[in-house]
Formats: C-alpha cells, sequence, structure tokens
C-alpha cells in the first residue's frame, strides 16, 4: 500500500472549517429563480375561461369553476382555471397556451395551510399568500405553442375586383383549409356569440378531419343556409374568438365556407337525410328571406306543411337584392335555397301579402304563421331638395343591379351613409365605373359596416369623407347632375357616456357637384299587409315587432323573425330566429300555448 | 468464478438452496436501502457473508410511463417523459424532443441544439455528482455525499434559473427549448465550474487515493470484456472495460461533433475503475461545459414554432433515437400512426441491463458488505427499469 493513499486523506482537513451549506429557514429566506415554476396567479379580468389550460393539463390538474363576481359575457365563458396542486406538476404548459397570457405562475414555492382542502385553489382571487409574489416562469414570447397568424385567404387584386363581378374571395385550399382548422383550441366560446349557436369547434373539427359529410351534418343543424353565411356572415364568432387575444381569430366563416365547397349540392339529400313524415299542419311563412327559409327548413323537418309567400321573382331577400355577387355569388345561394325548397315546401312568387292575398286570409287558413319580411323602407336624408330625381335609394340601386338593370349612378358619384348597404351601393357603383365618394357623419371607427367591406371599399379607391353632414341637396349645373351642400362635423364627447355625437360646424359648409347621389342611411319595415284588422294587435317598439324567445308575437299564432324583429338586422340573426320560430310553433301547436 | 464447490448445486441452471439446511440465508436488499439507488431490491442467498445467489426484483416504482404515453397527445408526453430518470430527467427530455422532431421533420434552431447540448453536459456532470456520493457513502464514507450532493444543488440553482425547475427541468421540447439563457448565465456557470473542480481536486484525494476505498473497490465487480456485447453492457461501465465506445463520439448528435474531447477509458474494469472513469468524465463535462459556453451564438431564435399542439399530429413513421446519458446508451423508439397520440414509446435505459443480468451476476461470490458499492458502481436508475 504506498504510504500516498494513507495521507491523502487528510489534505481534505481544512473542509471541516467551511460554513454550512444549507439554507436556515425560516430565518434566511431563498426566493425562486426569476422564471421559477411556482404557484399559480390568473389576471382574472385578462381571463376570459376559455378552459384551454384545462385541456393541455395532462394531469387533469385543473377544472374551470364559475367564480363569485364574474360574469358570463360574450367574450367570456364565466368560468376561471381551479388548480389542483395534488396533481400538479408544475410543468407550465397551461402557461403556454394560454390564449390571452393571463395565467402565469409566481416563483413561490412554500405554502403552509392547516386547511386540508386547500390545496385546490383558485389563482387570481387574491385570497392565496402568494397573489401578490413577484411572477416566475411566462412564456418567453421567442415561443409558442400554437399558431397565431391565419391563413391567408386567397382574394382579386383590388384593380381587378373593383372592374367586376366575380367573387373577390376566392376560398381555402385544402392544406390551407387543415391549418386554419388546426388553430382552434374547442373552447367554443363562440358557440354562444354565434346567433345560431352553431356547432362550431365541431364543425372545425370536421375541417381538420376532412369530414365534410359530418362538417355538413353539423352546420345544418343550427344554420340551413351555410353556403351564404360561409360567406357573408356577420361573423360576431370571430370577434370573440379566443385564439384572437394574442393572433388573429380562427377564421371560422371561411372554415364554414369550405365544408359547403367541398359538398355537391347534389349529395345533400343523401348526406342530410332530412326525410320526415307530415304531421297534417299548416304554416304560411310571409318572406323567403333568410328568416323565412331558416324557418320553412326547420319546419319541414318536423312535418309541417309550409307554404312562401314571396314578393320578388326569387328567393333570397336581402341576401339577393341588397348582396352584391361579388360577395355573395347567386349559384351559391341558390344551393341553400334550393336544398331547403328540396324538402318540400311550396313557394309563390311576386305574391306580396297584402296585395295579391290578403293577410286575414292566411290567418284563416293556416294553423301557425312566421313573418319574416325585411326592411325595405329606406329612410329618406331628412334634408331639403331629397326628393331629386337624381337621389338615388341604395337599396334599389342594389336591387337593380342583381334585376340585371342599369341604376343610371352615372359618372360621379356620392354614397351618403356607413352602413355594408352603403359599402355595397359604393362597391357597386365602382364596378359601373364610376368614382365614387362615401359621405358619413362620424368617423371610420364609428361605421356600422363590417371593416373587410370598408377595407375593400378602400382598397377598390372608394374615397371616403368622414364626419361629413348633408345639409341639403340643390339642382345641379345640368338635369342629369345633382349638387350636394354638405358640412364638416366635429365630435363632441356623449354626456350620458355613449359614443360621441357629430355635431355640424356652420362656417365649415361645401358644395360638391356629382351625377347621383345614392342615399343608404338605413331603413324601415314596412307593415302595411298585417291590414288594419291585426296591425294593432301587434306589439311593436321602435319600429320592431315585439317577440318572446319563440319569436311569439302577442297574436298567439303569428310568430316573427329577421330584421323587423331583432336589433342586429343580419343574415345569422334572421336564420336564428327561423329556427327559434319553428321550434315555437311547433311547441305552440303540440301544446297549445 | 469457475469453482463452484462451496456453491449450491445448479437445477436447470438455478442454484438449488434449500434454506431448511441452515446453510444458506436469504436476505432481502432493499427496496428501501441507501445501498440502492432508488426503490429496488436485491434478494440475496448468503452462505456466510458471502453472496451466493443474487435476484432483482422490481416493481415498487412501476407508473407504467410506456402505455400512459400513449392515452396523452404529444406535447402532454413531454411533461411526463423527464420522470423516468428522476436523477438524469434531462435526457429523456431530449431523446424524446428528437424523436418527435425527426418523426415531425422538424429542424430545431442552431442556438437551441447548443443550448440542449449545455444542459445535458451540466446534468451529465449533476447526475455524476449524485453517484459519487452515493460510491463514497457506499463505503462509509459518508461525508463526501454531503459535499457532492451541495455542490449537485449548485448546480440545481443554475437549472433553475435555466429552466424554472430544479429537478424536472421541462425545458427541451419538441422544436428546442423553451427560452435563451438568463443574462449573465456563464459567469455564475463558470462560478459553479470552478467549485466542483476545486472539489473533485479534494475527492481525488480523499476517495481515489484512500487506501480503505482502494482496498474495498479494486477488484470488485469485475466485468469481463466478453460480456460486453454479450450483455448490452455500455456507458463508463463498458469504458472502464477498454472498449472505446461513447455514442458522442460514435453517432454524434446535438453539436458533439464540434466539440473536441477524447472518449475517456480504461483496463482494470472493477467498481474502482468505472469510478476512476466516470471521475475523469466529469471533468470532462466542466470542459464540454466551458467549450460550449465560448462557442455558442447568444442570439437567434431558440425554438422552431410548433402548429397548435392541441391538434398535434404526427406524421407515420417510426424513428429510434439514442443518446449517450451518464450510464450509456438511451434510446428512445417512438412509433406515429398519424393520430394525436403516439401508438407506441419504448424507452432503453441502460439500467435494466446493469440492474438485471449484470448485477445478478457480479453479485455471485461478492460479500454481502460490498453488494451496495457493487449496485452503485454500475450506476443504475431503478425508475428506468420500470417504465
Amino acid at each position: 500500500m504506498p504510504l500516498k493513499d494513507v495521507i491523502a486523506p487528510f489534505y481534505v482537513w481544512k473542509r471541516a472549517f467551511e460554513k454550512p451549506y444549507t439554507t436556515a429557514k425560516p430565518i434566511e429566506e431563498r426566493p425562486g429563480a426569476a422564471s421559477y415554476r411556482g404557484f399559480h396567479t390568473n389576471d382574472m379580468a385578462l381571463c376570459v375561461g376559455c378552459g384551454t389550460c384545462e385541456t393541455i393539463c395532462q394531469n387533469e390538474a385543473i377544472d374551470m369553476v364559475p367564480v363569485p363576481g364574474i360574469e358570463t359575457t360574450a367574450k367570456d365563458s364565466g368560468l376561471r382555471p381551479m388548480v389542483d396542486n395534488g396533481r400538479c406538476c408544475w410543468c407550465a404548459l397551461c402557461v403556454d397556451i394560454c390564449t390571452t397570457g393571463s395565467l402565469r405562475l409566481t416563483n413561490e414555492y412554500i405554502w403552509v395551510s392547516t386547511d386540508s382542502d386547500g390545496f385546490r385553489f383558485i389563482p387570481g382571487t387574491g385570497d392565496n399568500p402568494w397573489d401578490d409574489k413577484a411572477l416566475g416562469y411566462r412564456r418567453d414570447p421567442g415561443y409558442r405553442l400554437m399558431d397565431y397568424e391565419r391563413q391567408d385567404m386567397a382574394m382579386l387584386t383590388p384593380e381587378e375586383s373593383a372592374r367586376s363581378f366575380l367573387e373577390v374571395v376566392k376560398g381555402y385550399s385544402a392544406e390551407q383549409a387543415r391549418k386554419e382548422a388546426e388553430r382552434c383550441v374547442d373552447c367554443g366560446i363562440c358557440i354562444a356569440t354565434c346567433p345560431a349557436h352553431m356547432d362550431i369547434p365541431e364543425y372545425i373539427k370536421a375541417v381538420r378531419d376532412g369530414d365534410f359529410e359530418t362538417g355538413l351534418r353539423l352546420l345544418y343543424r343550427t344554420n340551413p343556409m351555410p353556403a351564404t353565411c360561409g360567406r357573408i356572415c356577420t361573423h360576431r364568432c370571430e370577434e370573440v374568438c379566443s385564439v384572437g387575444h394574442m393572433g388573429d381569430p380562427v377564421a371560422i366563416r371561411w372554415l364554414k365556407r369550405y365544408i359547403c365547397d367541398q359538398v355537391p349540392e347534389s349529395d345533400y339529400a343523401d348526406i342530410l337525410r332530412d326525410q320526415s313524415t307530415s304531421n297534417g299542419r299548416k304554416v304560411a311563412i310571409i318572406g323567403a328571406g333568410p328568416g323565412g327559409l331558416s324557418a320553412a327548413y326547420y319546419l319541414t323537418r318536423l312535418g309541417y306543411a309550409v307554404t312562401l309567400y314571396e314578393s320578388q321573382e326569387k328567393g333570397g331577400g336581402m341576401l339577393r337584392y341588397g348582396v352584391p355577387s361579388y360577395r355573395l355569388p347567386y349559384d351559391q345561394l341558390d344551393k341553400d335555397i334550393d336544398y331547403i325548397l328540396s324538402l318540400g315546401a311550396t313557394i309563390h312568387y311576386n305574391t306580396r301579402v297584402g296585395r295579391e292575398l290578403r293577410f286575414p286570409e292566411l290567418m284563416a287558413d293556416f294553423d301557425a304563421i312566421f313573418f319574416s319580411v325585411g326592411l325595405s323602407d329606406p329612410y329618406g336624408l331628412g334634408v331639403e331638395g331629397e326628393d331629386h330625381p337624381r337621389v338615388l335609394s341604395g337599396l334599389k340601386v342594389l336591387e337593380d343591379v342583381t334585376h340585371d338593370r342599369d341604376p343610371d349612378v352615372g359618372r360621379r358619384v356620392a354614397v351618403i351613409g356607413g352602413g355594408n348597404v352603403a359599402m355595397d351601393a359604393a362597391r357597386v357603383s365602382r364596378r359601373l365605373g364610376a368614382e365614387v365618394t362615401v359621405l358619413y357623419r362620424r368617423r371610420i371607427e364609428d361605421m356600422p359596416a363590417d371593416p373587410e367591406e370598408i377595407h375593400e371599399a378602400q382598397a377598390e379607391q372608394v374615397k371616403f369623407v368622414t364626419q361629413a353632414i348633408p345639409v341639403r341637396v340643390e339642382e345641379g349645373p345640368s338635369p342629369r347632375q345633382v349638387n350636394i351642400r354638405w358640412g364638416e362635423a366635429e365630435m363632441v364627447a356623449d354626456e350620458k357616456g355613449g359614443r360621441p355625437r357629430p355635431v355640424l360646424m356652420e362656417d365649415r359648409i361645401h358644395t360638391e357637384t356629382y351625377d347621383s347621389i345614392i342615399s343608404a342611411i338605413g331603413q324601415g319595415g314596412d307593415y302595411e299587409f298585417l291590414s288594419d284588422e291585426y296591425a294593432d294587435r301587434v306589439e311593436m317598439k321602435r319600429g320592431k315587432v315585439i317577440a318572446n324567445e319563440y319569436r311569439q308575437t302577442t297574436i298567439p299564432k303569428l310568430f316573427v323573425g329577421g330584421d323587423i324583429a331583432n336589433n342586429t338586422a343580419d343574415a345569422i340573426s334572421a336564420i336564428a330566429d327561423g329556427h327559434q320560430a319553428a321550434v315555437g310553433i311547433d311547441h305552440f301547436l303540440s301544446s297549445g300555448s | 468464478m469457475s469453482d463452484r464447490s462451496r456453491y449450491p448445486e445448479l437445477v436447470d441452471g438455478k442454484p438449488a438452496v434449500d434454506l431448511d439446511s441452515e446453510k444458506y440465508v436469504k436476505l432481502w436488499h432493499g427496496p428501501q436501502h441507501p445501498g440502492i439507488t432508488g426503490n429496488m431490491s436485491l434478494e440475496l442467498i448468503l452462505c456466510g457473508d458471502e453472496v451466493v445467489d443474487c435476484k432483482t426484483h422490481v416493481g415498487y416504482l412501476h407508473r407504467g410511463f410506456e402505455k400512459l404515453m400513449e392515452r396523452r397527445t404529444w406535447i402532454q408526453n413531454f411533461p411526463v417523459v423527464c420522470r423516468i430518470a428522476v436523477p438524469e430527467p434531462a435526457f429523456n427530455e431530449y431523446l424524446y424532443a428528437a424523436g418527435v422532431e425527426e418523426l415531425a421533420g422538424i429542424r430545431p434552431p442552431e442556438r437551441a441544439q447548443w443550448i440542449r447540448n449545455l444542459n445535458l453536459e451540466m446534468m451529465r456532470l449533476a447526475s455524476y455528482m449524485a453517484w459519487l456520493g452515493g460510491q463514497a457513502g457506499a463505503f462509509g464514507n459518508n461525508t463526501i455525499g454531503q459535499w457532492t450532493i451541495t455542490h449537485r444543488d449548485y448546480l440545481l440553482d443554475l437549472f433553475e434559473e435555466m429552466t424554472g425547475g430544479r429537478i424536472y427541468h421541462m425545458y427541451m421540447l419538441p422544436g428546442g427549448v423553451r427560452s435563451g439563457l438568463p443574462d449573465g448565465f456563464e459567469g455564475r456557470l463558470e462560478a459553479v465550474l470552478q467549485k466542483c473542480e476545486k472539489l473533485l481536486k479534494e475527492i481525488e484525494l480523499v476517495l481515489l487515493n484512500n487506501s480503505v476505498f482502494k482496498a474495498r473497490a479494486v477488484g470488485l465487480g469485475y466485468i469481463d470484456k466478453d460480456m460486453i456485447d454479450r450483455y448490452g453492457i455500455t456507458g463508463p461501465n463498458q469504458r472502464a472495460c477498454g472498449v472505446k465506445r461513447d455514442l458522442r463520439k460514435d453517432a454524434p448528435y446535438l453539436v458533439y461533433d464540434r466539440l473536441d474531447f477524447e472518449i475517456i477509458t480504461g483496463t482494470a474494469s472493477d467498481a474502482y475503475e468505472r469510478t476512476w472513469v466516470r471521475y475523469r468524465e466529469m471533468h470532462q463535462c466542466i470542459d464540454l461545459c466551458r467549450q460550449i459556453m465560448a462557442r455558442m451564438p447568444k442570439e437567434g431564435p431558440f425554438h422552431e414554432p410548433l402548429p397548435n399542439v392541441l391538434h398535434w399530429r404526427i406524421p407515420p413513421g417510426q424513428t429510434y433515437v439514442k443518446a449517450e446519458c451518464t450510464r450509456g446508451e438511451k434510446g428512445y423508439y417512438l412509433v406515429s400512426d398519424g393520430s394525436l397520440y403516439p401508438r407506441r414509446i419504448c424507452i432503453r435505459g441502460p439500467s435494466y441491463t446493469h440492474a438485471f443480468p449484470v448485477m445478478e451476476k457480479l453479485a455471485i461470490g461478492t460479500d454481502i458488505a460490498d453488494i451496495a458499492g457493487l449496485m452503485v458502481s454500475l450506476h443504475t436508475y431503478p425508475p428506468e427499469i420500470e417504465r
């Protein structure tokens, strides 16, 4: 044995005098590192309760629970994550996947409690001892577990679109649709917001799976006009999409369109299998717009004999006569309508109730009536000279284009208004070769039109003049021309907290000459057809018909839906109304109440 | 070993032990025993204080990881895999990530590969630190364990600020790593590396030049060279026998092909030699960490963006990825059927070989007092056996 091996160990005797390495808790504290994965905390105001944390947690340590003081709203499920520290492994995938970035970890790792149930807690309530501690782990912006960018939609260039009535949006490719569908986190917040409560996460899953038959069946459960809505829906679902908090919302509308584009109409009957047996009852529907068609579909499926009365020569209502074909091609609208009518409903075109036949007759002949006649009475500008022959109505212009008639807008056009009708009228006029100026009372951000429509109109060289209030319409230099006097407005904050009001500045008045002025500042309902006998009995408020949750009016067998009965006045709300009314009529006729 | 005159007769290759003869004693070494590196037990048959038969029993740590992973999505398995080898989770994280990346066709950014490499070498050093304490402790030198575990804790402090976790880092996920290195990390790492170097020098004096340790470890658990391939022995157990194999050199992954190092081997192939090989590999880890810090890109992306992981489908396929962990070759066999979940994941951990056939063979003829030292010298982790 070498002597070194006996002596060497004694070289380290100095270690005996070294200080201990341990932290003398509780005298000393050792905070976790800056990115330590400690206990959860949550920014309750930022969190929308999407539940993605719950979905990704591989230990099922997170449950979404109601929390006092958190209300369910359109954008918020009203639930918040509850963490079970008995199951949590602090992997922080919940933090990484959180769609709002509200869920984070603190760097606190010691917790003593006498409450034996306290290991289950709701982060961010302020009741947890670590809620005010320094934040630990947060997702580094350099990495992500989901795709925040939407798949680009192929569109006509503004130069191309301004010259033709071809559909502007070209649709997704299979690869794009699958990628876009993968972006969905299945939270379902969109379902509550959709007026028709469509099964959005489920049909998006169908796109991911490439199972378009299931997708189509899911669409028709709540919406019998999916090809239409896949193009022109106001898509409020996308406004609340939880993915939209940190990225682009999922293109829900385009995915709906994609499903419909994949299935030819000839396959619809086989896939949907909507056959039903007649129950012997008859329902009349006045107006074959989205509301009437939706009601017709669901009533037919329930076995009712449905008769539709449509004043125009074709069905679709505002979808056909108010939405230009570059947004909604007629063949797509016809695809939806043809399938609904193929189920057996009778439709009388060019039949206006109140003109070709009387409303009381319908009341006598049918077990129930649903009416969804839309808002067809354009509001006047309310200024002197507005009945000048060169002042056209936006709706009339759009209707003429649908009928293939020249609306005769001229070369220089002013459109007054900021809604979708105004945008459509402006873009249609562009396509007819006119130079178009939109005059709007408020600011761009106040416009009720879809932002996409505004952007596309701008791209198509429509000129926007905002905070412009029409003052008077005057004779133009020639009979084919018209002058408009308009004044600049300043926005004045509303004392009651409402949106700011435009106030005319009397000293800034301009006069301009146009070939035509298209008025598109909204429209009201026309209830003349109800006849005096019933008009008084149908309760109304601010020009809209009052109805209960089943869309039943104050006359029990009379149901109502669409723009005349809701405040959102869009196609999807009308479709939802039609569905609710069908359920309501069925309930009414079965139970008698 | 050839003289079996003192050992029980073999019947069908198994020793026929008649416990009633009072010639033998059956002793359970474990499952709770400091000489066992985790919860595992050796069923020993003793004749006097000499082991005449040994049988390894596992099952105390079985959590069914491989099955568990078939029921979890690809991303949900990321926090699961690190638990398969508690003292060195990083190798599991790396291999799972590398396998998924290969199947999904993802190429992690350059910087991520360097950071992963650093993480793995730090992990190797930390794992050896824990082992070194165990090896010394198994022969009664318990103080050394206190020093090495402390130094391992210094390394865990670094992991904590690098990854957010001390033991289970959950840091290397498919696509790269979860963050870059924190500010000033290089300086703090260097300080810890220097502390470790100082400690290692002292350990050389107090353990490797310790006549008592030498007397007990030299010649203990001799692994014959022809056993290597027959038993599938890898890692330092194999290198101490003179076989120059190391996946870091033979099948370079990450950035090992850009680092300067030599495979460390020994000749004597006993417990002492294995300690000596690992001891030198610890110095090598320190050197590699310094090389990586000096050469790694300091800027740039550290993660390749993934699609929405909640719906992440991996194209159908299979792969086997491997890496040199502290104990030898560790491999992940992954099969995807194109769904949201793995079809099969099978993990090849070196502990299985070393703790089962090798240990059962080496134990025979060993004194009961040396069993713990022998067990630790094979460096096995029971949770890795029971996937």
